[in-house]
C-alpha cells in the first residue's frame, strides 16, 4: 500500500524523489528513536496536553532516556485541539522525523483523525487520554493506556444498583464520550434492576446548566449521574452544589472526570461526598504512586498530577517496554506485537494492554470525595479488578 | 415554573454583566474591542488570586477587579487604543484579537492552563424561597448588581453633563472639540470605565463560569450576541436583550432539551433579520 | 467600512487622479489595464510551485496553506470587493467538507462516487446553494449585524453537524473518507505529494476564475456597490442581486476549499465549521490585506509559517508572539502585508499618484 503510493508520488515529482525519498528507507536504522507527542498545549484543552507532557518529561527524567542502547527523543507538538492540525502534524512527524511512535491525543476526534495515517505508515500510536471505545478499532496501530468511558462507568452503575440507589437521572455533555458513558450506565444500571428516570444531554458549549439541573431535580431521583468534559466539570459541580441538590439527599455520581484531581484542589467542601468510579486517584496507596505524585509536584510547582498525567506516564512506560522487547527495533508491526499483552505496575495499580483489542485493562476504583490533611481527595473505598472495555468484541 | 423564570433572568443577567463593558466601548465609543473578554479575564483572575491565594474577602475583590481592569484599560488606551480610533473596524478587530492572544498566553504563563474556581463565601451560596420558587442567593445578588448598573449607567449617559459630552464626542469629535469639550479625556475615562465594568463582570462571573486562559475567546460569542440583539447604542437595549436571551435559552433547554444548542443562535439570527440594528435601537445608523 | 479610495481598483499606475475618476475613461480601458498580469503575480505562483522543492518536508503544511488561502480568498470576494463583512465563512467550509466527505465515503474509495473532482464539484454546489439561501440575511444592517448573522449561521451549521450524528458521525467526525486517485492517476500519499499539487492546482484555477470575475464589468459594479451602495442603486445597478450572487459564489468557493481539506486529510470534523475557522480566515485576510485577491493567500502563508515556526520553538506560548505581530502590524502598517509591501515600494521609488494603500 505504502509502496504503491510512493511510486505514484514518484510519478508526480521525480525530482523530489531524487532529493529526499531514498533516504527515508535507509534511515530506518539509527541510534535515536523519536517519539512524536501530539497534544493540545494551547486552546481550551491545554490543561490535558500539559499534564501528559509534564508526565512524559518526568518519566524520562526519572528513568533515563536510553532504552536498548538507543536514545529516546520526544518531540512535543501542539495541535491546539483541532483535528486537521493533529492529522497534519502526525503526517509530518512520520514523514520528516521518522518517529517510531506517536503519542498523546487529548480528544477522541483528534485520535480518530490520525487513524488512516498510522495505518498507512504502520506507526504505532499510543492513546494517552482520549476515551471513546471505538478508537482502537479504527486502526490496528492504536494502543491505549488511558481508559474507556464504558470501562469507567459500568462499575459505577453496579455500585449504585448495589447500594440502595433505585432511580437515577443522567446528565451528560452531548458528544462522543458523554453518550458513551450515558449508554454504558443506562445498560448496566437497568440490567441490574435500577431505573433511569431521565436522560438529559447538554450542549458542549453551555455556560449555564440551570435548566438541566432543574429538570434533574424535578425528577426527584436518588442520584444524578454526571459526565462532562474536564474543563466544564468545575463550573458544573459548583452549580450542582449551588442549586442545593446535594442537600436534598440526592447523591452525585459519575466517572472520575468530574472530580479530577488537579481541579479538585480548588473546589470547596460542597463536593464532599460525591461518589465516582475511576482508575486513578492521587491518593492511591502504593509506593510507586507516592513517588510519582511527589516527583510530579516537585517538578511542577506543587500542582497535582491527575489521570491524564498518569496516562502520559504509562504511555511512556509502554513505549520503553516495547522497545526493550524488540531490542530497539522500530518496525511498527514488531512494536505492536510487543505492546500487545504488555503488563506492568503503574501509579494507578496493575494494568495491561489487552492482546486482542489493544485496549487498556485495569482496576477501577469507587471513590468518595473527602477532605484529608486540609485538601480534597478522591478516597478509594472499593475496587473492581481488571476491567475490560465492555463494548469490544 | 417560577424557578425556571428566575433561572432565565439570572442567566440573562450573567450575560449582561459580561457584556455591559462592551456596551460602553463598542456601543458608546464605536470601537470594536473584541479584547473585552481579556479585561474580564483580568478582573476574574484578580479575584481568584485575591480570594484563593490571599484569602481576601469577596467584597473587596469586586471593587478591586473594577479598579484594576479600569487602570489597565486606561493604560492601554493611552498607549495603544487611542491610535486606533480613526482606523477601520477591521483594523480594530485585528488589533484586539492580537491583544486577546497576548493576554491568553500571558495568563497561561503566570497562572497555568488549569481552570481556577472561585469559592464564594458561604452566605452567598445556597438557596432561599421566594413566592414558592427556589432561588439561588448568589444569582439574586448578580441580578441586583446588574439592575443597579443598568439604571446607573443609563442615568449617567442620558442625564448627566458627562453623558451628553460623551455622546457629543462620539457623534462628532471635531465639533465637540470645537465646543471646548476635552474629547481626549472623555474617551480615556469612558474606555477605563468600560474596561472596569468588564473586569467587574469577570469577577462576578468567575464563580459561575470559572476562569481559564481561554476565557476571552470562549465567551466572546456570548457578549457579541447580547450587543447585536440589543443594539449597541444604549445600555437598556442590551439589558433587555440579555433578559430575553437568558429566559428563552433557559426555558428552551428546560422544556425542549433536544434543541438546546440552537436556541440562542436562532433567536439572534431571527432578531437580526427583522431588526438588523438590534431590538432596541433608536434608528441611528452607525 | 471606511469609504476611501474606491476608484483605484488594483495597483494601477495610470494617471487617474482622484479628481478625474474612472468615469472619464471608458470602463473597458480600465479593465484592460487592471487585468494585465504583472511580474510579481507570476513570481508569486512560481514561488508557490517552487515551494514543493524548497520545502519538501512541509508539503502537508503547504497544502493546508493553499486551502486556507482559498477560504480567505472567498472572504476577500465578499469583503474586499463587495464590502460585506462575514464571520461565517466556516459554515460553507464545513458544509463543503462534509459534502465531499460523504461523497467519498459513499463511494468507498472507488470511482465514480469517490472521485475527488466530482467531490469538489458537489461540495461547491451544496455550499453555494446554502450560501444562496442565506445570502438574503446579509443584505441589511450594519457591519456588526452582518458579522453576527453570518456567525450565527455558522454556529447553527456546526450544531446541526453535531446533531445529525447518524449521517455526519457527530462530534467524533466523519471517518473512512477515501478518495479515488485524482483523474484516476494520482492517489493521495503519505508524503503529501498529491495533496500538494492537487490543492495548488485547484486553488490556482479558482484564483484565475476570481481574477477574471473581478476584472469584469461585474467586478467593477461590486466595487461601486462597496463604495457607495446608495449611489450604485440610484444609477440603476441591481445592488441586491449583485450582493446575493457574489455571496453565493464565495460560499461555493469556501465549500470547495472545505472539500479540499477533507479529501487531503481523509476525514471531516465539526470544527471545520467552527467559529475559529471563520475567525482565522478573516484574520488571515486582514493580515494579508483585503481587496487585492492576493491578501488571503499571502496572509495564509505568513500566518501559518509564523505559527508553525513559533510553535516549534515554544509550543506553549507561541500565541503571545502571534498576538504581538498582529498588534504591531495594525499600529504601524495600513492594509496588512500588502499594505506593508506597497509602503516599502513607495519608499524606494516614490510616485506622484499614490496607490490605493489599504482598501478595507
Amino acid at each position: 500500500m505504502l509502496r504503491r503510493d510512493l511510486l505514484k508520488g514518484a510519478a508526480t515529482a521525480a525530482i523530489a524523489i531524487a532529493a529526499g525519498l531514498p533516504a527515508t528507507v535507509a534511515l530506518a536504522q539509527q541510534q535515536t528513536v523519536k517519539v512524536g507527542f501530539i497534544g493540545a498545549l494551547t486552546g481550551p484543552q491545554a490543561a490535558s496536553g500539559r499534564q501528559m507532557a509534564n508526565a512524559i518529561r518526568l518519566y524520562q527524567q526519572l528513568n533515563g532516556d536510553t532504552v536498548a542502547g538507543k536514545k529516546i527523543e520526544v518531540i512535543f507538538r501542539d495541535d491546539t485541539g483541532v483535528a486537521d492540525q493533529t492529522r497534519r502534524i502526525a503526517q509530518e512527524l512520520i514523514v520528516n522525523e521518522k518517529v517510531a511512535f506517536l503519542a498523546g491525543f487529548s480528544l477522541t476526534p483528534l485520535a480518530l483523525a490520525v487513524a488512516p495515517v498510522i495505518t498507512q505508515a504502520k506507526t504505532p500510536a499510543i492513546i494517552m487520554t482520549a476515551g471513546t471505545s471505538v478508537i482502537t478499532e479504527r486502526s490496528p496501530y492504536f494502543a491505549r493506556v488511558s481508559f474507556t468511558l464504558p470501562q469507567q462507568t459500568m462499575p459505577m452503575a453496579e455500585w449504585a444498583a448495589k447500594n440502595g440507589i433505585k432511580t437515577v437521572v443522567t446528565l451528560v455533555s452531548d458528544y462522543g464520550p458523554g453518550l458513551d458513558s450515558e449508554k454504558a450506565f443506562f445498560e448496566k444500571f437497568t440490567e441490574l434492576g435500577g431505573k433511569v428516570v431521565a436522560q438529559l444531554k447538554a450542549p458542549l458549549a453551555n455556560p449555564d446548566f440551570a435548566p438541566f439541573l432543574q429538570r434533574a431535580a424535578d425528577a426527584k431521583p436518588d442520584a444524578i449521574f454526571l459526565f462532562v468534559p474536564g474543563p466544564t466539570a468545575g463550573p458544573l459541580m459548583r452549580q450542582v452544589v449551588d442549586r442545593g441538590l446535594t442537600k436534598g439527599g440526592i447523591k452525585i455520581i459519575g466517572p472520575g472526570d468530574i472530580t479530577e484531581d488537579e481541579q479538585l484542589v480548588s473546589m470547596d467542601d460542597s463536593v464532599v461526598g460525591t461518589i465516582t468510579s475511576h482508575f486513578y486517584s492521587v491518593l492511591h496507596d502504593s509506593p510507586l504512586n507516592k513517588k510519582f505524585v511527589a516527583e510530579y509536584k516537585k517538578a511542577n510547582n506543587g500542582a497535582r498530577p491527575n489521570f491524564i498525567g498518569v496516562g502520559g506516564w504509562d504511555g511512556m512506560h509502554a513505549i520503553y517496554e516495547a522497545l526493550k522487547k524488540t531490542n530497539g527495533d522500530t518496525n511498527g508491526d514488531k512494536l505492536m506485537a510487543a505492546l500487545k499483552g504488555l503488563e506492568w505496575e503503574s501509579p494507578r495499580g496493575k494494568m495491561s494492554i489487552d492482546a486482542n483489542t489493544r485496549d487498556v485493562v485495569q482496576d477501577v476504583y469507587i471513590r468518595r470525595v473527602e477532605r484529608k490533611d486540609g485538601e480534597l481527595y478522591n478516597v478509594e473505598f472499593d475496587v473492581v479488578r481488571q476491567v475490560k472495555d465492555p463494548y469490544h468484541k | 415554573m417560577l424557578t425556571i423564570l428566575f433561572d432565565g433572568v439570572a442567566y440573562g443577567m450573567l450575560l449582561f454583566i459580561l457584556a455591559v463593558g462592551l456596551c460602553v466601548t463598542l456601543g458608546l465609543m464605536n470601537f470594536v474591542n473584541l479584547a473585552h473578554g481579556a479585561f474580564a479575564m483580568a478582573g476574574g483572575y484578580l479575584t481568584v488570586i485575591m480570594m484563593n491565594r490571599m484569602g481576601i474577602s469577596f467584597w473587596w475583590c469586586l471593587p478591586a477587579a473594577f479598579i484594576f481592569s479600569a487602570l489597565l484599560g486606561a493604560f492601554l488606551e493611552r498607549t495603544l487604543y487611542r491610535r486606533l480610533y480613526d482606523k477601520s473596524h477591521l483594523d480594530q478587530v485585528l488589533f484586539s484579537i492580537g491583544l486577546i492572544f497576548m493576554s491568553m498566553a500571558a495568563v497561561d504563563y503566570f497562572m497555568g492552563a488549569t481552570q481556577q474556581i472561585v469559592n464564594l463565601p458561604p452566605y452567598l451560596t445556597g438557596r432561599i424561597e421566594i413566592f414558592g420558587a427556589q432561588v439561588g442567593v448568589y444569582r439574586l445578588f448578580v441580578i441586583a448588581v446588574c439592575g443597579v448598573l443598568a439604571i446607573g449607567l443609563q442615568f449617567i449617559i442620558a442625564r448627566t453633563r458627562f453623558g451628553s459630552q460623551l455622546r457629543a464626542s462620539v457623534d462628532d469629535g471635531r465639533v465637540a472639540r470645537g465646543l471646548g469639550i476635552d474629547v481626549t479625556r472623555i474617551f480615556s475615562l469612558t474606555f477605563a470605565v468600560g474596561s472596569g465594568l468588564a473586569g467587574l463582570g469577570g469577577a462576578l462571573g468567575a464563580s459561575i463560569l470559572s476562569m481559564d486562559p481561554f476565557f476571552p475567546l470562549k465567551y466572546m460569542i456570548y457578549f457579541l450576541i447580547v450587543i447585536a440583539v440589543g443594539g449597541a447604542t444604549t445600555i437598556t437595549g442590551p439589558f433587555f436583550a440579555s433578559l430575553l436571551l437568558g429566559i428563552a435559552d433557559v426555558g428552551g433547554k428546560y422544556f425542549v432539551p433536544v434543541i438546546g444548542g440552537f436556541i440562542i443562535y436562532t433567536i439572534m439570527v431571527a432578531v437580526l433579520i427583522f431588526r438588523p440594528e438590534g431590538l432596541f435601537t433608536r434608528g441611528k445608523r452607525r | 467600512m471606511s469609504v476611501v479610495d474606491k476608484d483605484a481598483a488594483a495597483p494601477a499606475a495610470a494617471s487617474a487622479s482622484p479628481a478625474a475618476p474612472a468615469a472619464k475613461q471608458s470602463p473597458s480601458w480600465r479593465l484592460l489595464l487592471d487585468a494585465k498580469w504583472r511580474w510579481y503575480e507570476f513570481a508569486f505562483w512560481l514561488c508557490a510551485a517552487a515551494s514543493f522543492w524548497v520545502f519538501p518536508r512541509k508539503l502537508m503544511l503547504l497544502s493546508e496553506i493553499f486551502i486556507l488561502g482559498l477560504l480567505a480568498l472567498s472572504i476577500d470576494l465578499v469583503l474586499g470587493f463587495a464590502g460585506l463583512v462575514t464571520l461565517g465563512q466556516g459554515a460553507f467550509f464545513g458544509i463543503g467538507a462534509y459534502a465531499a466527505g460523504l461523497m467519498a465515503q459513499a463511494g468507498m474509495g472507488a470511482a465514480p462516487l469517490s472521485d475527488p473532482l466530482l467531490g469538489l464539484l458537489v461540495a461547491g454546489l451544496v455550499a453555494g446553494l446554502v450560501g444562496f439561501a442565506t445570502s438574503f440575511l446579509v443584505l441589511r444592517g450594519s457591519d456588526l449585524t452582518r458579522l453576527m448573522v453570518t456567525l450565527g449561521v455558522a454556529l447553527i451549521v456546526e450544531e446541526l453537524i453535531v446533531k445529525f450524528k447518524d449521517i455526519t458521525g457527530g462530534s467524533d467526525g466523519l471517518q473512512g473518507v477515501l478518495s479515488s486517485p485524482v483523474l484516476g492517476l494520482w492517489s493521495f500519499d503519505l508524503f503529501g505529494y498529491t495533496a500538494f499539487w492537487y490543492s495548488l492546482t485547484v486553488t490556482f484555477v479558482i484564483f484565475l476564475f476570481c481574477r477574471r470575475l473581478i476584472h469584469s464589468n461585474y467586478g467593477l459594479s461590486l466595487l461601486a456597490i462597496k463604495g457607495n451602495p446608495l449611489r450604485a442603486r440610484t444609477i440603476g445597478m441591481p445592488v441586491n442581486a449583485r450582493l446575493v450572487s457574489i455571496y453565493t459564489i464565495a460560499a461555493a468557493i469556501a465549500g470547495v476549499s472545505g472539500g479540499l481539506l477533507t479529501q487531503t486529510t481523509q476525514f471531516a470534523s465539526p470544527d471545520m465549521a467552527a467559529f475559529h475557522r471563520s475567525a482565522d480566515a478573516l484574520l488571515i485576510l486582514i493580515f494579508g490585506g483585503a481587496g487585492y485577491l492576493y491578501g488571503g493567500l499571502l496572509g495564509a502563508v505568513a500566518f501559518r509559517v509564523m505559527q508553525d515556526f513559533l510553535g516549534n520553538i515554544t509550543p506553549q506560548y507561541w500565541l503571545f508572539y502571534v498576538g504581538l505581530v498582529l498588534v504591531l502590524l495594525v499600529l504601524f502598517v495600513r492594509g496588512g502585508i500588502i499594505g506593508l509591501m506597497m509602503a516599502m515600494r513607495d519608499k524606494i521609488s516614490p510616485r506622484d499618484d499614490k496607490d490605493a494603500g489599504g482598501r478595507q
